[in-house]
């Protein structure tokens, strides 16, 4: 026994030494890979506006340079319009996936278990998801008591198709040989929902909520433009009326970030929960 | 681990799907003792394996029933257990939870379940691999650990349903041989639905043979050999060409009424 134990112990160490070999390897290309593609970023933004400045005419457009939007953001920081920004947008942002997770997942299964419900929905759906998320805000703000919760309605609206969408088609993909094996097995009807569908399709449920973490994220800021006074779209607003176009540069360079920290949050969380093997 | 087998009264069953003029069996009658291997073989579409997922519940037969022990089949049980052609295992699972999975079902305590899962990989020979995930293992040990999953059931009735024709020669015997003696020592029946007669000799301690259109019982063999079986043994071979010889017979068979139907027209 203890034998066993200790071969098996070698066996695993060996196995995880290969991985972290590997890994680390993997780790190395990647940075380069990530610092490399920054770099040409910043340089094509450089660039731009020092030819655009050369131009006496334009040397406004000095405060849209790097150098100026990276100056900007200590004091974006230090003055609390940053944090506070991450904030209230983070909570919108949140409060409007978790309601587009909660309606999209159920709608999503019905969608692909019972096939009059994906018949009968599949026009309306079509339909509804070609309508930009930022033309219900007029109605949304009529409908609910504030701008608060008419943003997170909108972003609720825009993240719900892709979760729905990506929810149906993993579920179409599920081999029925699992439900019959489940069922011989004795499982009963919330067995099916609980103990296979959901691990099956949650890969593809993590990929709808990336997709639809992506589109909130865009809606967002233009949502955030009217009627509320804080989060990111109301801090571009207002450098832009301030004309702190330093400081417009900086929050635009913050929300990417954001948006790109969000996204690799998405890809873990897909990698850790996939049992798909490539 | 301990079992005990059933008796399997198969009375009068039938089945007819609406859309096809002829049923694919009509008014079969069976029966099987406590413990018995039982082969049933014929040609792909002779309806061996709707009857087989009769029994296991998976279906539901248009007339007649089918008895366990005196209690009516009516749907799937850990009692009657099916394991399939393909081991459908759950790739997002271990090898453990995949064999414990229908004991989750049924509500166990973790402890058990532990124990019994334990039992039950040592029975399919995987405890090497108990903890590895279902992709990276080979047909073969996919086919034992589908195999440790309905023991783990402690079935009175396995089903199976040409469960190796997937496996290379080699696997295949070895899994054959290893069925069989698992159920002779825990005591319970297998079913076997398959069109390798090969499989009916190795595995089982009687054959029927399923045949025509609609599909019946035609003939029955006793497979009276020793354990274990070798392919190789002139026994074994002898039992072999008999079984063949009915079953080429048979496959000629029809009924005295649909022939005499054909023979109108």
């Amino acid at each position: 026994m203890s034998d066993d134990a200790a071969v098996s112990g070698v066996v695993s160490a060996g196995v995880s030494g290969n991985c972290i070999s590997r890994m680390l390897k993997s780790t190395a290309g990647k940075s380069v890979h990530f610092f490399g593609g920054l770099a040409v970023l910043f340089a094509a933004w450089w660039l731009g506006i020092h030819f655009i400045t050369q131009d006496p005419s334009m040397s406004q457009f000095s405060d849209f340079a790097p150098k100026a939007a990276f100056e900007a953001m200590p004091g974006l920081w230090a003055d609390g319009t940053i944090p506070a920004a991450l904030e209230t947008s983070g909570y919108r942002l949140g409060m409007g996936m978790l309601l587009a997770i909660a309606i999209g997942v159920p709608i999503g299964i019905l969608m692909g278990r019972i096939r009059w419900f994906q018949q009968l929905t599949d026009v309306p759906f079509q339909f509804l998801r070609m309508i930009s998320p930022l033309s219900w805000e007029p109605i949304a703000v009529v409908v609910f008591a504030g701008w608060e919760e008419a943003i997170i309605f909108l972003i609720a609206v825009a993240a719900v198709w892709p979760v729905a969408f990506a929810t149906a088609a993993g579920l179409a993909k599920v081999d029925p040989n699992w439900f019959k094996v489940a069922r011989n097995l004795g499982a009963k009807p919330w067995h099916m929902v609980t103990r296979i569908i959901i691990p099956a399709i949650t890969f593809d449920i993590l990929t709808g909520i990336r997709l639809a973490l992506g589109v909130a994220w865009i809606v967002i800021i233009p949502a955030e433009f009217l009627g509320v006074t804080s989060g990111f779209g109301y801090a571009i607003q207002d450098a832009r009326e301030s004309l702190e176009y330093s400081s417009l540069m900086a929050l635009v360079v913050i929300i990417g970030a954001v948006g790109y920290v969000l996204d690799t949050i998405c890809v873990m969380l897909i990698r850790k929960f996939s049992w798909h093997r490539g | 681990m301990s079992v005990r087998g059933t008796k399997i009264e198969i009375q009068g069953l039938s089945q007819r799907y609406p859309t096809r003029k002829v049923p694919t069996f009509n008014r079969v009658d069976l029966v099987s003792p406590p413990g018995e291997a039982l082969a049933i073989i014929g040609r792909s579409g002779c309806g061996k394996s709707t009857l087989l997922h009769i029994l296991a519940g998976l279906t539901k037969g248009t007339e007649g029933r089918i008895l366990l022990n005196g209690t009516e089949v009516a749907g799937p049980s850990p009692r009657w257990v099916m394991m399939f052609q393909a081991p459908h295992l759950y790739p997002w699972m271990t090898v453990t939870e995949n064999v414990g999975v229908g004991l989750t079902f049924a509500r166990w305590g973790k402890k058990e379940i532990a124990e019994r899962v334990n039992d039950a990989i040592s029975l399919v020979e995987l405890q090497e691999f108990a903890q590895a995930n279902v992709q990276d293992l080979s047909g073969g040990q996919q086919q034992r650990v589908a195999l440790a999953r309905s023991l783990v059931m402690e079935p009175e009735l396995l089903l199976l349903d040409e469960p190796f024709s997937a496996l290379d020669a080699f696997t295949r015997a070895a899994l054959q041989k290893d069925v069989r003696s698992i159920s002779k020592r825990l005591g319970f029946n297998i079913v076997i639905v398959t069109h390798d007669i090969d499989e009916a000799v190795i595995m089982a301690d009687r054959a029927v043979i399923m045949a025509g259109s609609p599909g019946d019982i035609v003939h029955e063999m006793d497979v009276d050999l020793p354990n274990p079986r070798d392919r190789t043994d002139p026994e074994v071979q002898k039992l072999r060409a008999r079984l063949m010889a009915t079953f080429q017979e048979a496959a000629n068979y029809r009924k005295p009424e649909v022939a005499l139907a054909g023979a109108v027209h």
